[in-house]
């Protein structure tokens, strides 16, 4: 560890640390719970806080913090619930956005379907289409595909085996693809105005 | 030489995301690539897998409200 990489471990070099974290760390949050993303992030700068000792690269301050909160979070969900909402793939299997978009053709004059689909959907559309998925879907779907984390590391931060994270991953994107279809059609996102 | 069995279309679109990131066995991306080598279908399929990982990896961050961010900016001041 390189002593420019190294803070000093004092409260000062945590609030300085932490500060220009905080907008990623209250994104993550947001995309994880419907309410309570503040809550959240509280409790983790609080553990963080308390852990400080243990970080040994300012440089990976932001992952670390994005670690913390994920446990926090999956603490919270176990206290909620103790059972696990293994939605059945059902007709699930069978759905393919890519195909219903060609079916469908929203846009009939467009020639970049698809393309112009994802981009009716603003950030905050897409954390309405995030928040109707289960957990146990939801979180393995938001860290690794907007955060970045790699599936072992999901698997360990979720203390779930590999494979169950990638089946988890698997029947995530296709609920969220079947999710994001129902709701730009109920939200109105495939009138003229908004497929600009 | 063992030939690389045929897969259908079903079969290599449930792979699609997993193929992107490198998480299959060789021998199951030797299957996609073949099944992708001849179906156009699948093709669009597999575009559109590139274009949705890019939509969520791009997708904008949420905004901190000001009023939260000085919430949590006197949170740490006070720990």
């Amino acid at each position: 560890m390189s002593e420019a990489a190294i803070r000093d471990r004092t409260k000062e070099g945590f609030q300085e640390l932490v500060l220009t974290e905080l907008p990623a760390l209250y994104s993550l949050a947001r995309r994880l719970v419907r309410d309570g993303a503040e809550d959240l992030v509280q409790e983790a700068l609080l553990q963080a806080f308390r852990a400080y000792g243990t970080l040994r690269e300012d440089g990976a301050a932001g992952r670390w913090l994005k670690t913390i909160l994920v446990n926090v979070f999956r603490d919270q969900v176990r206290k909620r619930s103790r059972t696990v909402d293994e939605r059945p793939m059902g007709d699930l299997s069978d759905f393919s956005l890519y195909r219903t978009l060609v079916d469908e053709d929203p846009f009939p004059y467009s020639d970049t379907l698809h393309t112009d689909f994802l981009q009716v959907f603003d950030s905050e559309d897409l954390r309405e289409v995030l928040i109707r998925l289960p957990d146990i879907y939801r979180v393995p779907l938001v860290l690794r595909y907007m955060d970045g984390f790699a599936t072992k590391e999901i698997a360990r931060l979720l203390e779930a085996p590999l494979g169950t994270i990638l089946a988890r991953l698997h029947r995530g994107r296709r609920l969220f693809e079947r999710e994001m279809w129902a709701y730009a059609r109920e939200a109105g996102l495939l009138t003229k105005e908004r497929a600009r | 030489m063992t030939e690389t069995k045929a897969i259908p279309c079903s079969e290599a679109v449930r792979q699609l995301w997993d193929y992107l990131d490198h998480a299959i066995a060789p021998e199951d991306q030797e299957k996609v690539e073949k099944h992708l080598s001849f179906c156009r279908s699948c093709c669009g399929e597999l575009e559109f897998a590139k274009e949705m990982r890019a939509f969520l990896a791009t997708s904008t961050a949420e905004k901190i409200p000001p009023h939260v961010k000085e919430r949590l900016e006197r949170f740490v001041e006070r720990l």
